[in-house]
């Protein structure tokens, strides 16, 4: 999608409304747009009253779900490659495409995430490389690009710690008075349920508030940190933690990419014209392990994986798609082609990716540089060309 | 070239101060640092002329305090952040040596992190707990951060400036016990022509015996040495100021000259700077050693009660008597 900028407020054209749904505090139910069975619901009340909507046009609609394949398509390709050994870990997304493409299309331009180390649907819809991470999984650098040449921060691997990094990040937006217009700056800090429990989430929630932080906390709750089921984590639901700390949460429905997209839009608006920070707890679920050294069969039932397999983010956007006849048998199979030829070439690039040179551990330390650890590096090299011409 | 009388504390509000007017992108943030200008004063009046966006009161948490300057950081701040007290450091302590320290060898040089840590640590001051601790070390360890360390007014006000204006992230160790002694300070002089933030200074000369120390410890240093001198006996006192990277260059060749090397300080002496001091000596002056490099240093103790923190503390005595014990070798 991301090419028209839809309103979250648009009505509809294509929806076949059902009835409004209320999603107030305290009550389960989940801010809604699209239902598993890819029923399109006109609007949804969030607890504090907003209402929300998020309607695109067909070609928008389809831009969504090529992103929601392509994706899942190449997540599949990363877990195949560290199945092969050609990558030493991956963090799946498997199941949470919907909250992270459409928060991820709900940024603007100007607008920066911090992500954690799953956030990969998310930097896909921020137009970036989707090779860029593997380079850290694959073991040959550690994530290394410039987060404000993509306007996406570096992923975060210590939980939670990205939050307080958002929140300063934030705070000074605030100070450069880049907020309180259309194209004002806003911030989203992505992270999940088990993060909830850190102190640093809980300082970033404090610092956001006192300091009206121009920031969204995207909280994609996946159900389990690892093993722990959420019940170990919080005894309330977790979006309502905001009211504690003088904010507004609201739970969207992770699974459904229309609802994700308009609750992050509504709250990104409102943090860019300066109405200060907000949590959205993106109620999801994390269909495979927590990484390719998981075994989830340890700890939660098969039942369960498969009453969310039901709620399948992208099959209920292709029941919708293919109801109101938005998209044929011919798309879907154009975009199962075009993710099968992006996993490919994507494949063939991780294959080629050089080791780094050894001396190369010594680089970059410090910006400006330490004699010591020139010292370390030259004796470092001098020992490495000592072997030069062995066998070895 | 103005030179003023200063106190220690007083050349770091002024060095403080002077970095704010110098670059409107520095900011300082920690408990207590507006209003009322830190504990010990330190940023005492700049929030009063540089208002509560470039000083900062925080809210009550260390790792907030240092999260959010990354943060600030990327945004392309200078972040100056105080840690009240060395003992409040540690809820700091992951985002100083996970995020902090490493931003820049992840980013391979793409992101910096021009941040100053301050801490005022160390005892002295009759102080309940946690309230008089060195975790030096646990810094110094730690690839990525530079630690700096200042023991008079002089270096103070500009080791603090130097230390803002570098793009390395660097802690800042402020001996508290010494905030209130008074010395010349150089106030005109341009930055860059200043002693180099990090190189070690010999600050007393000597022939007989090389002692090392660093923040509160030179002044002790420095009296054992005066004692010493009445004994007709000669040490050379060299400042260490950077612990890392640390620069031994002055003291290698002071050991070559004397032979005999005695390192002091207040943290405790299993792997404090003193252990990696005394290898890197015995490596580089094995040939021109009389003795064994000799350590002077807190105790493998928790900071003890204030009422024996004396006896705890390196004192003139002790530094002497390890001195003595280097002749009896």
């Amino acid at each position: 999608m991301a090419k028209g900028d839809p309103g979250v407020t648009t009505r509809g054209r294509r929806a076949a409304p059902r009835s409004k749904r209320a999603a107030t505090a305290g009550d389960p139910e989940l801010v809604q747009l699209l239902t598993p069975e890819g029923e399109r619901i006109e609007s949804a009340i969030g607890p504090d009253g907003t209402e929300y909507r998020a309607d695109f046009t067909d070609e928008e609609y389809r831009g969504l779900y090529r992103d929601l394949v392509l994706v899942r398509k190449l997540d599949a390709e990363a877990t195949a490659l560290q199945r092969q050994g050609e990558l030493g870990l991956w963090a799946s997304l498997l199941g949470q495409e919907a909250a992270q493409v459409g928060s991820g299309r709900a940024l603007r331009t100007q607008d920066m995430a911090f992500p954690t180390y799953r956030e990969h649907g998310v930097l896909y819809c921020r137009g970036i490389d989707p090779i860029m991470p593997l380079g850290l999984f694959r073991g040959v650098d550690q994530g290394g690009w410039d987060p404000n040449e993509f306007k996406f921060n570096m992923y975060t691997i210590v939980i939670g710690a990205q939050t307080l990094h958002a929140t300063g990040y934030a705070m000074g937006v605030a100070m450069d008075g880049k907020t309180g217009s259309d194209d004002g700056e806003a911030v989203i800090a992505y992270f999940g349920d088990g993060a909830t429990s850190q102190g640093d989430v809980n300082e970033s929630f404090v610092w956001a508030s006192v300091f009206n932080a121009p920031l969204v906390f995207f909280c994609q709750n996946n159900q389990y940190a690892i093993s722990e089921p959420l019940e170990r984590q919080t005894r309330v639901p977790l979006y309502q933690r905001a009211g504690g700390f003088g904010f507004p949460g609201v739970r969207v429905d992770g699974n459904d990419v229309l609802a994700s997209y308009a609750v992050t839009r509504h709250a990104l608006d409102n943090a860019r014209h300066g109405q200060g920070p907000s949590l959205i707890e993106a109620y999801t679920y994390r269909m495979g392990a927590h990484t390719t050294s998981d075994d989830p069969t340890r700890y939660r039932i098969a039942s369960e994986v498969e009453a969310w397999q039901a709620k399948d983010p992208i099959a209920r956007m292709k029941a919708f798609l293919t109801r109101q006849q938005i998209a044929d048998e011919s798309f879907f199979a154009e975009v199962d082609e075009q993710a099968r030829a992006e996993s490919v070439h994507l494949r063939e690039r991780v294959l080629n990716m050089p080791n780094p040179e050894p001396v190369s551990m010594f680089d970059h330390v410090y910006p400006n540089g330490s004699p010591e650890l020139d010292e370390q590096r030259a004796q470092f090299a001098k020992y490495m060309e000592s072997f030069e011409g062995s066998a070895h | 070239m103005a030179t003023e009388t200063l106190t220690l504390g007083k050349a770091l509000n002024t060095g403080l101060r002077k970095a704010l007017e110098n670059d409107p992108k520095v900011v300082i943030m920690g408990e207590d640092v507006g209003k009322l200008g830190g504990v010990f004063r330190i940023t005492d009046g700049l929030q009063k002329d540089f208002g509560d966006q470039r000083v900062i009161d925080t809210p009550l948490a260390e790792s907030g305090i240092i999260g959010t300057a990354v943060g600030l950081a990327i945004r392309g701040f200078r972040p100056v952040c105080e840690i009240q007290f060395d003992g409040f450091v540690y809820p700091a302590y992951d985002q100083i040596v996970s995020q902090v320290a490493k931003m820049h060898y992840r980013s391979q040089g793409k992101v910096r992190i021009p941040m100053v840590i301050r801490i005022p640590y160390g005892g002295g001051i009759g102080a309940v707990e946690h309230h008089s601790e060195s975790p030096e070390a646990y810094f110094s360890h730690t690839a990525g951060l530079k630690v700096v360390t200042c023991a008079n007014p002089q270096d103070a006000y500009w080791m603090i400036q130097q230390a803002i204006a570098s793009d390395d992230p660097i802690v800042f160790l402020e001996p508290k016990r010494r905030y209130w002694e008074k010395g010349p300070v150089e106030l005109d002089a341009p930055l860059a022509e200043a002693y180099p933030l990090h190189a070690s200074r010999v600050v007393r000369p000597g022939t007989d015996a090389t002692v090392l120390a660093y923040g509160p410890m030179v002044r002790t240093a420095l009296d054992a040495a005066t004692a010493a001198a009445e004994d007709g006996r000669e040490l050379e006192v060299i400042d260490l100021r950077t612990l890392s990277p640390l620069d031994l260059t002055a003291a290698y060749e002071s050991v070559k000259r004397t032979g005999r090397c005695v390192v002091v300080h207040e943290a405790p002496g299993n792997l404090g700077l003193g252990s990696e001091i005394a290898a890197r000596i015995t490596e580089e002056c094995f040939y021109s050693l009389e003795s064994p490099v000799l350590r002077v240093t807190g105790f493998d103790t928790p900071y003890p009660a204030a009422r024996v923190e004396e006896e705890y503390l390196p004192d003139l005595d002790r530094v002497l008597d390890a001195v003595d014990r280097t002749f009896g070798w």
